[in-house]
């Protein structure tokens, strides 16, 4: 504090005093924010910990069975599934791992499901295509039987509410879905003709889809996602069939 | 009343009304128009972020003292991210549909700016127990906020309430309302009507005090 003797001193340095904030408490000692960062890091990380362990088992259970409802959905005869991935060079081979491990690159993942004799009663696989909000990620069943898709259920979706998500409830659209035809081509390469949503009120093959008026965007994208999908997975899928036939 | 139990009340109400988050303070407007397109989203939405502003301000008000306060910003982010986790996690075992619905949300609460507010302003000056019941109130005030505006969005967008329908089939539902769009024209109504309420006290007050005055 000065003193009221010596207010000369004061304004001789006019320019540092108005420049000058009020005296700055001393800074805290490193040591001191070390300590304190290591501290709550540590707390932190233990509650995380504590809290991963304890929800993993409810969470694992929670994905098994989100899963498992999808394919049900798309194969109603379907009881218990087993998960396989179709390996780039052809062949399948059962999942290893669980939960979110990705597959190998070039790899599609996909389910087998078997009825309550524990038969084959068709494949389940996702596909995903860019809709009009985002990308439409739908799976399908497939029935080896009539080499056909018997059935679609959406994984994920933002359309417009009321306009695309009626690709969920329009009677008629999912009614393509009944017995949409996959067949491959004699060489089993790529599917004999290209699954394509076709404008609504114009279908004619049993490989196209009838498009929702109004939603032909939502429409075309479930259409491109089963054709990829299914010209991906079904060359490599239908020869290693009879491995499949019966649960393993 | 006695004056502590007052004061503490006081601590409480002051997030549910006075300074309301979503209708005061407009904080969180984030997740107050994107999630809110439904009552039960609405409602975990509140109560996840409720649990996270409680516990991060308890912790943040225990570790007061020895926080210095060049490094106090990062002890509350690694704080407030803790619980979020934490919420998050326990969202994906409870439901994970409801996980789907609520999406990056939950993960964003960590830059909440209610919750690093409260951290700052109240929970780093004062004692663990008045923190979180102040918080407590800032979490029950921001829960009520986004319940008006799931109430009425999910009544007017799909005619349901909890997903139970209330009008039959007959009613035709304003889909604009569960489009951003709808999120907007409900908080502005909600603005409005609080806006109205507080003018209408304010009005009341002034003329009873000037008969007041006049009877004087």
């Amino acid at each position: 504090m000065s003193t009221p003797e010596k207010p000369s001193e004061q304004k001789i340095i006019p320019i540092a005093v108005a420049g000058a904030k009020p005296p700055a408490p001393p800074a805290s000692p490193t040591a001191a924010m070390i300590r304190t960062l290591g501290l709550v890091s540590s707390i932190c990380g233990l509650i995380i910990v504590g809290a991963y362990q304890g929800t993993y088992d409810a969470v694992a259970a929670n994905k098994r069975i989100a899963t498992e409802r999808a394919v049900f959905k798309v194969i109603p005869a379907a009881k218990s599934i087993a998960e396989y991935v179709a390996l780039p060079g052809g062949g399948i081979e059962p999942r290893v791992g669980a939960g979110d491990t990705p597959v190998a690159p070039g790899a599609v993942k996909f389910f087998a499901a078997y009825d309550e004799g524990g038969k084959l009663a068709g494949i389940a696989a996702e596909g995903g295509a860019k809709g009009y909000a985002d990308t439409v990620r739908i799976m399908f069943g497939y029935s080896p039987d009539c080499q056909c898709v018997i059935g679609i259920g959406v994984v994920a979706m933002r359309e417009t509410p009321g306009i695309g998500d009626k690709i969920l409830t329009d009677r008629n659209f999912l009614a393509n879905f009944n017995d949409l035809d996959v067949r491959l081509k004699g060489d089993l390469a790529a599917l004999a003709n290209e699954v394509k949503t076709v404008k609504h009120g114009t279908k004619a093959n049993p490989w196209q889809i009838d498009a929702i008026a109004g939603a032909t965007i939502t429409s075309r994208a479930v259409g491109k996602a089963i054709n990829d999908s299914a010209q991906a997975l079904l060359p490599r899928l239908v020869p290693n069939l009879d491995k499949l036939r019966s649960k393993s | 009343m006695n004056p502590s139990t007052a004061k503490t009340w006081d601590e409480f109400m002051e997030g549910v009304w006075r300074q309301n988050p979503t209708f005061v303070m407009i904080l969180g407007m984030c997740p107050t128009l994107a999630v809110t397109v439904s009552v039960v989203n609405a409602l975990s939405m509140g109560v996840s972020t409720a649990l996270v502003l409680i516990a991060s301000c308890g912790l943040v008000s225990m570790m007061r003292n020895v926080t210095p306060k060049e490094v106090r910003i990062a002890v509350y982010i690694v704080i407030i991210a803790t619980f979020v986790t934490v919420v998050d996690y326990a969202i994906q075992a409870i439901s994970l549909a409801l996980y789907d619905a609520l999406g990056a949300f939950i993960q964003l609460i960590v830059v909440n700016c209610i919750i690093l507010g409260r951290a700052e302003a109240h929970a780093a000056k004062n004692p663990p127990l008045p923190a979180m019941i102040n918080a407590a109130g800032m979490g029950l005030g921001f829960t009520i906020g986004l319940l008006s505006l799931g109430v009425v969005r999910e009544i007017l967008g799909a005619g349901t309430l909890f997903g139970v329908s209330l009008f039959g089939a007959n009613f035709q539902p304003w889909v604009i309302m569960v489009l951003p769009p709808g999120g907007f024209f409900v908080l502005g109504a909600w603005l409005l009507f609080f806006s109205w309420l507080e003018r209408r006290k304010l009005r009341r007050r002034q003329g009873s005090h000037a008969e007041a005055t006049q009877n004087a």
